[in-house]
């Protein structure tokens, strides 16, 4: 599909509110390693997956897979292997 | 094994075409206590570690591939559209005589990578102590990276990562509590 300026201004806030999910996961990750018995944290955690999902599931459908290796489904051709790589946005 | 994800952790931004700090940022891909040296260091470490922080060495060490990326996202930016002549000018004239634009894993003075940057000694403590000072020494490269440069979107991306530094220096003081713990706890039997 072909990147128009808008198109290309909706990938940018998709993936931009993505990291900002995934930010939190990595945080409440790390922490959880440390102190694995906090159960807020724990809920903020299972709370975060579920958000993280649903953003992921919005994105790869317009601009195809986040992921490779079965862990995201594709469409015909294969698109995973299409620009734009993070490197490049 | 590791999945890939097609996204940065942070947005990287630059604001101009900047081989001179490119050079300098280099460091935190190439250097001692760079983000290479780091996912290395703890993704090896890990396997002789006690259960109990097998778990935080492990995902700081995969956090670490995800700066790593976000320097090179950097390097790349910052030379990507640099003449030959701006290369030069930039004191990147001899990288640029054997790599063009490529990057390289070597230090802000073209010093190779090295593995002697880390160590893994087998002593839990002392294993975690060597990351709490690498993730130190990472923090204050940062901050000399920050202090060189006035492009605010790139200022953004390097605070990101300096703050890293200091949450992965906190985990790994937190690792080193819990193996005393650990210990002291067995003293009493």
């Amino acid at each position: 599909m072909e990147w128009t300026d808008e198109r290309f201004k909706v990938y940018q806030q998709l993936m931009k509110e993505i990291q900002a999910v995934d930010f939190v996961l990595v945080e409440l990750n790390l922490y959880l390693d440390t102190h694995p018995n906090d159960q807020q944290a724990v809920e903020q955690y299972n709370d975060y997956v579920r958000q993280s999902a649903a953003l992921k599931s919005r994105f790869q459908s317009m601009f195809g897979p986040l992921y490779g290796f079965g862990n995201s489904y594709t469409t015909c051709p294969w698109s995973w292997k299409e620009a734009p790589w993070p490197w490049q946005v | 094994m590791w999945v890939y994800e097609k996204k940065l952790q942070y947005p990287v931004r630059v604001n101009k075409c900047d081989p001179r700090m490119a050079k300098f940022l280099i460091e935190q891909y190439g250097g001692a206590d760079g983000e290479l040296a780091a996912a290395l260091r703890y993704l090896n470490q890990r396997y002789t570690l006690p259960d109990r922080v097998i778990g935080i060495v492990n995902d700081i060490g995969t956090e670490e591939l995800a700066h790593l990326e976000m320097i090179a996202t950097m390097v790349y930016k910052l030379t990507k559209d640099a003449t030959a002549e701006q290369m030069k000018e930039a004191g990147l004239g001899p990288h640029y005589a054997d790599h063009d634009k490529a990057l390289y894993f070597h230090n802000a003075a073209g010093v190779p990578f090295t593995a002697t940057y880390f160590n893994a000694k087998g002593d839990p403590i002392t294993d975690l102590y060597e990351d709490i000072a690498a993730e130190e020494k990472a923090r204050a490269t940062y901050q000399w990276l920050i202090n060189m440069t006035d492009d605010p979107d790139l200022k953004d991306g390097l605070q990101f990562l300096r703050e890293r530094e200091v949450v992965h220096s906190q985990r790994f003081r937190e690792a080193v509590e819990i193996l005393k713990e650990e210990r002291d706890a067995k003293r009493l039997f």
